[in-house]
């Protein structure tokens, strides 16, 4: 590959000194969203995880609804191991992202192992939002550093914050990681009918089957509204 | 190692691959409608389900917290009215929070 990516000098518009759009963008993007990483660190150190691994699973994992997910099971008590199938499971999403991007992104080798970090529900909305190739290439670059950045030091100072404040609860605490999620499927529940009746269906399943189950278990039964719903709409083109 | 290092570890190490292999697997699999839409609803269903637990459960347990839900009610409407993320944040928690300080819940 040729080009390193990032900007690049355009010199038939030598007179325009701003930088590339998809990469403004991405930059702006990463800065305003990767400071959630304070909810997630506050979130996390909350419910039982120590300040190091808090920072590790933001590092490592980097893909804020399952890493909420983890902490929220580990909060209420549930097992580790229905905490990491829960998170991995709503990480699954990203395989679909990525599916969507490899056409766009035609990495190979070892940038193939770093760009792969990089796809999450962000990178990929910023990078499909995109004219042409190369600038869906820029953007996802540069939302992927801005991002990675700030949501990582955003996690260190919420995780920090966190655990010089006392009980979490009195500052309701508790309250970040349900408000964080609802925050995030927003969008999708305006995005439509099908969207609306898998989600209170989801919500439906993990409340009745709660009392039943050892918690985490119930989030990840919820995914059969999911199914029911692709189902449902799968005949239709929609 | 301690199971929360275990559930760490395992988590970043899943979360990884998925993104990985989407890269690396044919690319017709996605042109499987019922496969795409399946994964399109996935985050809807279980974000969903993570807030009802996380607005009436506690470990295992249905509870009733009038403080909890009325962070998440003031979540609502701060979504209602656009807020970014990070209002939407601090509405929920500094809404529990002061009612907690008020002795409710």
């Amino acid at each position: 590959m040729s080009e390193s990516g990032g900007i690049e000098a355009c010199p038939g518009e030598a007179s325009r000194p701003t930088t590339p759009r998809p990469v403004r963008d991405g930059l702006l993007l990463g800065l305003a969203v990767g400071v959630s990483g304070l909810a997630f660190g506050a979130a996390a150190v909350g419910s039982g995880l120590n300040v190091l691994q808090t920072c590790v699973l933001s590092l490592l994992a980097y893909t804020g609804a399952s890493q909420f997910a983890l902490a929220g099971t580990i909060a209420a008590g549930g097992s580790l191991f229905a905490g990491s199938a829960g998170a991995i499971l709503l990480g699954s999403r990203n395989t679909l992202y990525s599916l969507r991007l490899a056409g766009l992104l035609r990495v190979r080798g070892a940038a193939k192992l770093v760009l792969a970090q990089g796809v999450t529900d962000e990178s990929t909305a910023l990078a499909l939002a995109q004219p042409d190739q190369r600038s869906a290439r820029a953007g996802f670059q540069a939302t992927f550093i801005s991002l990675y950045l700030t949501w990582n030091a955003a996690t260190l100072a919420g995780a920090i914050g966190a655990g010089s404040i006392g009980s979490p609860q009195s500052f309701g605490l508790d309250v970040i990681g349900p408000a964080a999620f609802l925050a995030l499927i927003w969008p999708r529940l305006s995005a439509g009918r099908t969207e609306r009746l898998v989600g209170a269906g989801g919500a439906a399943i993990a409340i009745a089957t709660t009392p039943l189950l050892p918690p985490g278990a119930p989030i990840i039964l919820a995914a059969a509204a999911a199914l029911a719903g692709a189902f449902a709409t799968g005949d239709a083109a929609s | 190692m301690s199971g929360a290092w275990i559930a760490v570890l395992v988590t970043s190490a899943g979360c990884y691959a998925l993104k990985l292999a989407g890269l690396t697997i044919p690319e017709r699999l996605l042109s499987n409608h019922l496969l795409r839409r399946f994964a399109e609803l996935v985050p809807v269903a279980l974000l969903a389900a993570l807030v009802a637990v996380e607005a009436v459960g506690k470990g295992g347990a249905l509870v009733f917290d009038p403080a909890r839900l009325a962070g998440l009610a003031a979540a609502v409407v701060a979504l209602l009215l656009r807020a970014p993320f990070l209002v939407v944040i601090i509405a929920a928690a500094g809404t529990a929070a002061l009612l907690r300080l008020a002795g409710v819940g």
